[in-house]
């Protein structure tokens, strides 16, 4: 992408952070025989947007799901604002203030956009089976969700399919829906896998254009996963090349982009 | 209702309403999923803080304000402030590219911009450069906002707290302000999109605006409890008289839908009582009313359809109150609580006193289909040079095809060139700083050319034809609209084009174009047929049912003494679709008469002459670019043409 407006880009996006909020470190992940993840290591800054990026079978997903707890590492540690929590359960996580979205879109098919965002609430409703029977503590916490939410579904623009099942959603929609409901947790860091995977242009740019809201808006820092480098390289602060599960290279995106095992890794040895 | 002397400026109207209807809803927005409402105190209030930041900004006297963005109530209240400190406010359209914003901006000498959102602000900064006299800019959403740091650009709520500390400080400034409107004094500058050339800078003063809206309250009977939808862009002169004059006199409620996307689903909320838009939205709303049927039980499609057909039979007669058989009135009856009620709780539809349809022609079967349901759509003929208003309906003094009567106040006459022109206390005082177009639009008594070209039928309705500029005529001296014909031909469903010819000959002949999608439809349940489109178009059964199309169409045109004349005499069917690849189309589908009576001579020729078929070859181009020669003999056929006769029943 060389084009003049995403130069343009890349000089405003140098920007200064401080501390890491994640750091992953040396991380192992074998099933059975087969090498998922062999010594990665990377560390993500609080406040940016940080990429994970790779060939088909790279072992990307792979590493979001021991960032989010699905996977237990067999080796190495991830810390997160300084604090080890390798072995913490995708539970911990995400009371921690990690969201995440799914690359084969997981939500509930009969269900309205409304209430898909309402169920991301669920980790922030502080009450117990008894308040939740009186009428009148339940009404105010439903208020109080609900006002949330309405804010994300103006942020998301997405008035329009509020009550309707998201089922019926075209693709670049439930999309959308899905990235409220993680929002809806609010998150300290949003793990998104590949949320433009199987996009058009126009819907790519839309999404592109939500992430950096929802980075600069709320300050949450976001980690995602692409396959398609084109858009990633534009909206990212720093970005992680694996391929066969090992880490081939890691920086800066300008840095990334001339790489020559990136360069080989995508289009093959010549 | 007469113009008070004491109220006869916007800001003055909306002033009084705070002793007179204080409590009563104004202006409502869905925001966050809810419906926000404010009174027309709050509204008073908001205004006062508005103007006075305005003025505390350097906002004078004269000042122009542009305001940009979806209907918003900010907005409109933007519009009030800048009118209370005897400024100008000039809406543009929001979706404007900014080098169309650059020239109203540079040429309405605009110094304040009031705008919704980021989008709209990245517009006016991108032309900021080449706009020297716009130098502050206000925006009401926050969003994306926050790492803008540019001098003279602030949030709409920092304008208001400046604007209350500016009150406190001048109390009597805005009253002060307010007192020295005038009645004659501009309200708003409208630009009109025009075809050509730059747009063009409407004036309209208050009188303009206050005497035509007064009228119109008269002849609707519009009160202070009708329901509103603010939904049309800010900047077409019909938002703003409907969605701003007249409720500022009548004191009606305006809401605001949530978004762009939501406005349907914001109406059945609301349930609107007065309703305008132009005729895409109604076909909008019946496809998609159509297309939801198809997609339901069994028996509710047949449901649909029998009451469908009952309505079609009898609903337009019962709207009008004219006399309609007992088992009729019973069926309908019936079917107004088994599906025209429900159909119309679903298109928002249910509390309809009053729909217009105004900018362009409605298909007469949207139009009848409407209508049919007991909803009270009628069309309106108007300009912005009028502030609006120039011939309208009559409630149960409705036809499809007309654009009904003069407007109470309003002189309308034809010239010997067939076109319309008139003259109201709403025509414009000019087009600002063009006065070579002030001079060729408006003569020195008050008569606006409109460059329609039309003609009073026998009832007295106005009828719009054309443009002036296409319309000729027969050898007879008959007035003959090809357009006006061409679009008569294209609300038939088998008829995807046509041409027509007659200017300077001795009768109409046209050139035909099926709908492939219909006519092989058709073809399929009629078990006809055909290897190509050639060959459907060639078929004998296929010209028997144009024929009647167009002989339909001469029945209807007898029924007028002044287009009696313009049958159509002689009619074929082409053989190839009319392309844009070929350039006898334009991309957006019009036809380009020049260029098929070009490639097409030889048919004409025949149109023209007593043989039975014409030869035409001619060069056409592929989808894939290639070309190729197409050569063909098209059959001519003459349809029946109908002496005029009085239109009976």
């Amino acid at each position: 992408m060389d084009t003049e407006a995403s130069q343009a880009h890349d000089t405003e996006r140098v920007r200064e952070f401080e501390g890491f909020i994640l750091e992953v470190d040396g991380v192992f992940v074998n099933f059975g025989g087969v090498k998922a993840l062999q010594d990665v290591g990377f560390s993500v800054y609080e406040g940016e947007i940080f990429s994970i990026i790779g060939p088909n079978g790279a072992g990307k997903t792979s590493m979001l799901n021991v960032i989010s707890g699905f996977y237990k590492a067999s080796e190495g540690t991830i810390r997160f604002e300084g604090v080890d929590r390798t072995s913490a359960s995708p539970e911990q996580v995400a009371r921690m203030g990690f969201a995440r979205t799914f690359q084969n879109i997981a939500l509930f098919k009969g269900m309205s956009t409304l209430d898909n965002i309402m169920t991301g609430r669920i980790v922030k409703v502080k009450s117990n089976f008894l308040s939740e029977a009186l009428y009148y503590p339940a009404r105010d916490q439903e208020v109080a969700q609900r006002e949330f939410v309405e804010g994300i579904i103006d942020f998301l623009e997405i008035q329009s399919i509020r009550k309707t099942p998201v089922g019926k959603l075209p693709y670049g929609l439930q999309k959308r829906v899905e990235l409220g409901r993680a929002l809806a947790m609010e998150p300290k860091i949003l793990l998104l896998d590949e949320p433009m995977a199987g996009m058009n242009l126009e819907e790519k740019e839309d999404m592109a254009r939500f992430v950096l809201d929802v980075n600069d808006e709320f300050g949450t820092t976001v980690v995602l996963i692409e396959h398609d480098m084109g858009v990633v390289m534009d909206i990212s602060d720093h970005v992680v090349v694996l391929d066969h599960g090992e880490r081939i290279a890691y920086g800066p995106p300008d840095e990334v982009r001339t790489n020559d095992d990136v360069i080989r890794a995508y289009l093959g040895e010549h | 209702m007469k113009l008070d002397p004491n109220l006869d400026t916007f800001p003055k109207l909306l002033f009084n309403r705070k002793q007179t209807t204080p409590d009563r809803p104004a202006i409502r927005e869905k925001d966050f999923g809810i419906w926000q409402t404010w009174t027309w105190s709050q509204v008073v209030d908001e205004v006062k803080s508005l103007a006075c930041g305005l003025a505390a900004s350097g906002f004078r006297r004269g000042d122009k304000l542009a305001i940009i963005g979806d209907n918003r109530p900010r907005l409109y209240w933007g519009m009030a402030a800048a009118q209370s400190l005897g400024g100008i406010p000039v809406p543009l359209y929001q979706d404007s590219v900014a080098q169309e914003m650059e020239y109203v901006i540079n040429h309405a000498d605009i110094r304040f911009a009031l705008v919704e959102d980021q989008e709209q602000v990245d517009k006016l900064l991108e032309i900021s450069d080449r706009c020297p006299k716009l130098k502050y800019i206000f925006y009401d959403d926050p969003r994306g906002m926050r790492h803008y740091s540019i001098d003279n650009l602030e949030s709409y709520d920092s304008l208001v707290q400046e604007g209350q500390k500016f009150e406190s400080e001048n109390p009597a400034y805005l009253e002060a302000e307010v007192n020295k409107g005038s009645t004659r004094d501009i309200s708003v500058i409208l630009y009109t999109s025009g075809t050509t050339g730059y747009p063009k800078g409407v004036i309209l003063t208050y009188e303009n605006i206050l005497i035509t809206v007064i009228n119109s309250i008269d002849f609707d009977n519009l009160t202070e409890k009708e329901e509103c939808m603010a939904y049309l862009p800010m900047a077409w002169v019909g938002d703003h008289i409907f969605s701003y004059a007249q409720s500022y006199v009548a004191g009606f409620c305006v809401s605001c839908p949530e978004s762009g996307a939501t406005v349907m689903h914001d109406m059945q909320e609301i349930g609107p009582t007065y309703f305008f838009s132009p005729p895409r939205i109604f076909e909008n709303i019946l496809t998609t009313v159509l297309v939801r049927m198809e997609d339901s039980s069994w028996i509710k499609r047949k449901m649909f359809d029998y009451f469908i057909r009952v309505s079609k039979r009898c609903g337009i007669q019962i709207l009008q109150k004219e006399s309609v058989g007992l088992l009729d009135r019973l069926l309908y009856l019936i079917g107004d609580i088994l599906v025209y009620g429900p159909l119309k709780n679903t298109m928002g539809f249910s509390k309809v006193r009053i729909a217009y349809t105004a900018g362009e022609a409605i298909g007469p079967e949207i139009f009848e289909f409407f209508r049919s349901l007991g909803i009270n759509v009628k069309q309106l003929y108007g300009q912005t040079e009028a502030s609006v208003y120039i011939t309208v309906q009559k409630d149960n003094d409705v036809q499809p095809d007309t654009c009904g009567i003069p407007f109470p106040g309003v002189d309308v006459r034809i010239s010997e060139t067939g076109e319309v022109q008139y003259k109201s206390p709403g025509v414009f005082q000019s087009y600002y700083k063009n006065p070579e177009a002030t001079l060729e639009t408006r003569t020195g008594d008050g008569w606006v050319f409109t460059g329609d070209a039309g003609y009073f039928d026998d009832a007295g309705h106005l009828k719009i034809i054309d443009r002036v500029k296409d319309v000729g005529r027969l050898n007879d001296g008959t007035l003959f609209a090809p357009k006006f014909l061409e679009n008569k031909l294209k609300f038939f469903p088998q008829i995807r084009e046509a041409v027509t010819f007659g200017d300077g000959e001795d009768h109409v002949s046209a050139f035909i174009n099926i709908d492939l999608d219909a006519v092989s439809n058709w073809a399929e349940r009629k078990n006809v047929a055909y290897a190509s489109y050639q060959e459907l178009a060639a078929n004998p059964q296929v010209y028997e049912m144009i024929k009647n199309c167009i002989e339909q169409t001469n029945m209807d045109l007898s029924k007028d003494s002044e287009i009696s004349g313009s049958q159509i005499k002689r009619f074929l069917i082409l053989h190839k679709e009319l392309d844009a690849d070929d350039g006898e189309l334009t991309r957006t589908r019009k036809v380009r008469r020049r260029i098929v009576l070009e490639r097409y001579g030889s048919l004409v020729e025949a149109l023209y002459s007593d043989v039975s078929n014409g030869h035409i070859e001619n060069e056409v181009t592929f989808e894939d670019g290639r070309k190729g020669m197409m050569i063909a003999d098209l059959e001519i056929q003459d349809a029946q043409v109908f002496d005029h006769m009085k239109k009976t029943g």
